[in-house]
């Protein structure tokens, strides 16, 4: 079942993508996913003549707000109070589990259902509640998917995008039964059949469930209000159904006032879905009537990251996806391959930050890049995460045969006369250079043909024909 | 004008031919350039791999080498993007502020400095234009590339389907994610070789090399070019 955990001690990247690429369903499912929604959120963008206005908006509040996080925080926590919710501070993973797992065992009941989450996937809530007896069931039709198919989420917006219709259906019928009401008979694979059995096995789930725990893709510090966006409105029936609500959110998603906000719903959908607006945004302000609410605010490495000068600008994202949408290195190797929740370019910065980049997989994940940018000029709060890469990849443990490699070229480089050295050796063993590198450069050969080495460098006939004119 | 030629360690090293013909088209549109010899290598894979320092003191040499200059032009998009974009970070902008605002890729000294896009090149070819991403999102060399080869005599320029998708180099991840990289560069061949164009052409000769050493391994019959290889051609020399 999907979850924080059970993701470490997967191989590194590079390893996991090589797997990925050869999957050909896999990539084609991917491609078409990725190519479909990143047409629709740019010609979306495209209608916004004040777009990089918002963008630069988009990433000044959420600056300004990370700067005075701490005030921001104290000032949401007395208006939640105010409003009759309970606001409970969790350090890391753990302390969060067993906050919300005491707040279930509280009310006596033994099920939840789910509001789509990307902060409780991160810390394995599900996983933790099943180990105290409590089953935890997804609300939001593709983590519904996920949940069904033993799977892992691979994208943050559309967590089964590696799934294709007919291996839904199969899903579908093989397991809905035992999570509840059964897939009806002879389900095909059209969309709207698969819809319907979704929505009439979560119906059932709706009615008789008593607690719900959610996340939210935002917090207002000045009110205390929860903001929820959503497409399918399954989130709206768990927000206002059961008598408790139980909201896991990471303290990087405050905004400071009710007006900041009118920025964030005009950036997030478009950049998320390529829709002008979702179709439902759901606030809550507190505890209802007839409600009961839990605010567990979650801190799990993020002070660490805010201590960072370059790497805290992750903290500005929205988890609207574009970046993984219009990652060239996401669309071949899959959300798998990066072994975390957070998968695509923010999860190669994100991860890293949150987890550290002890594994072998964490510090292979800021080279999991081409550096080509993409990401930044899609992401909707400017995150440049390119700088972000090449400050991790400078702070990441190197193998001992590439710091080798990179200090002899650095030496080499530093000096036009050793570099000219150099070059005359080549031009002179060109004819020794075989066709197929060893080592790690064979990965070059595998696929590729080496250039021709020239006779003689550029240097060297500027040298000796004075610059052409002999 | 006081131009130095930035031929950058790629190009000095395995594609000396680009920085002929950079020499040529530059001496043919009037301009007096320099070859300053100290220069070597303006440190990007060494910071894009992870070693900041070693790509500082490289930086640093940069800029001492250039600082008399009153343009620097480099036929790469991508060290001249590092130059523009990490230089200021890495060594700090007061001390990048004097020399880097000078550094010119070569199609940018062309149409904004020279202010020219015909250059009196003449290549009669079917050609497709590469933008390579740090030309398009690093420098936004937009279409400067392509007004250039619009105005070469008997060149026909075909438009490269997906030409703003990476093709997977990425210097030092060609070698660390060997499968996605080879996957990546197989998308682009296909593209390429959709176009029926003779040769392929881009403004870095390392993208170049990565795309042309797929091409050749697939026997595909395409040919790679450097834009300045292009630009230099005249019917003379052809
Ligand atoms: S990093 Fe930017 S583009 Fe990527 S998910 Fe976050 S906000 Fe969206």
């Amino acid at each position: 079942m999907s979850g924080g955990n059970t993701f470490l001690g997967m191989p590194a990247f590079p390893q996991n993508a090589a797997a990925a690429v050869q999957d050909s369903q896999l990539r084609f499912n991917l491609r078409k996913a990725t190519h479909t929604i990143r047409g629709k959120r740019a010609s979306v963008v495209a209608e916004l003549p004040d777009w990089e206005e918002l963008r630069t908006a988009g990433k000044e509040i959420k600056d300004h707000t990370l700067r005075n996080l701490e005030r921001y925080l104290l000032q949401l926590e007395e208006a939640v109070t105010a409003a009759g919710g309970h606001v409970h501070w969790a350090a890391d993973a753990e302390e969060a589990n067993r906050i919300v797992a005491g707040l279930v065992k509280a009310t006596g009941e033994t099920t939840v259902v789910k509001v789509k989450s990307m902060a409780t996937q991160e810390i394995g809530l599900n996983e933790a509640l099943e180990d105290q007896g409590i089953s935890a069931y997804e609300t939001d039709l593709a983590e519904l998917i996920v949940q069904l198919g033993d799977d892992w989420p691979s994208h943050i917006l559309v967590p089964a995008i590696h799934r294709n219709r007919s291996e839904i259906r199969e899903i579908f019928q093989e397991k809905m039964a035992s999570f509840g009401r059964a897939a009806p008979e002879g389900l095909t694979d059209e969309p709207r059949a698969l819809a319907e059995a979704a929505r009439l096995h979560l119906r059932e789930r709706f009615l008789s469930t008593k607690v719900a725990i959610s996340g939210a893709n935002f917090m207002i510090a000045e009110t205390g209000t929860l903001v929820v966006l959503e497409s399918e409105g399954n989130g709206r029936m768990c927000l206002t159904l059961p008598e408790t609500l139980i909201s896991v959110v990471g303290i990087e998603k405050l905004l400071p006032t009710w007006q900041d906000l009118e920025v964030f719903l005009q950036l997030l959908p478009r950049s998320s879905t390529g829709e002008r607006m979702n179709p439902y945004t759901s606030t809550w302000t507190g505890a209802v009537e007839g409600q009961e609410f839990h605010l567990v605010l979650l801190d799990n490495g993020r002070t660490r990251v805010l201590a960072d000068e370059v790497g805290r600008q992750a903290l500005r994202c929205i988890r609207c996806s574009a970046c993984l949408n219009v990652c060239p290195v996401y669309e071949r190797a899959g959300g798998h391959a990066y072994g975390s929740v957070y998968p695509g370019p923010i999860g190669a910065i994100l991860t890293p930050q949150l987890r550290g980049m002890e594994s072998e997989l964490d510090a292979s994940l800021p080279y999991a890049s081409t550096l080509c940018g993409a990401c930044f000029e899609a992401c909707p709060v400017a995150i440049d995460i390119p700088e972000v890469l090449i400050h991790l990849r400078g702070k990441a443990r190197h193998p001992r045969a590439e710091r080798l490699g990179m200090r002899a070229a650095g030496w080499v480089l530093n000096s036009p006369a050793r570099l000219a050295g150099a070059q005359r050796l080549g031009g002179r063993l060109r004819r020794f250079v075989p066709g197929r590198l060893p080592g790690p450069l064979s990965a070059w050969t595998d696929t590729r043909d080496i250039p021709d080495i020239p006779a003689e460098s550029f240097r060297d006939w500027w040298g000796r024909t004075d610059g052409g004119t002999r | 004008m006081r131009v130095a030629l930035f031929i950058t360690c790629v190009n000095d090293t395995l594609f000396p031919g680009t920085g002929r013909a950079v020499v040529t088209l530059l001496r043919r549109l009037g301009c007096d350039i320099e070859f300053p010899q100290a220069q070597t290598c303006c440190g990007q894979m060494h910071v894009n791999t992870g070693y900041p320092e070693e790509g500082r003191r490289l930086a640093r040499h940069f800029l001492d080498v250039f600082a008399g200059y009153d343009a620097v032009v480099a036929p790469s998009g991508s060290c001249a993007a590092m130059v523009r974009e990490q230089y200021p970070r890495l060594v700090g902008t007061d001390e990048a502020a004097a020399t880097v605002p000078k550094v010119h890729e070569l199609s940018e000294f062309l149409v904004d400095v020279l202010g020219v896009t015909d250059v009196g090149a003449s290549f009669p070819h079917r050609v497709t234009y590469h933008p390579t991403c740090h030309s398009l999102r690093g420098l936004h060399l937009g279409d400067r590339p392509t007004r250039l080869l619009q105005q070469v005599r008997g060149l026909e320029l075909v438009p490269l389907p997906g030409a703003e998708e990476c093709c997977g180099f990425g210097g030092t991840f060609a070698v660390k994610n060997p499968a996605v990289s080879a996957a990546m560069c197989g998308d682009k061949v296909g593209n390429i070789m959709a176009t029926g164009a003779e040769v392929l052409c881009a403004a870095d000769n390392s993208c170049l090399m990565h795309i042309g050493g797929t091409l050749k391994r697939q026997r595909a019959g395409v040919r790679i070019m450097h834009l300045a290889e292009i630009l230099a051609t005249t019917e003379a020399t052809r």
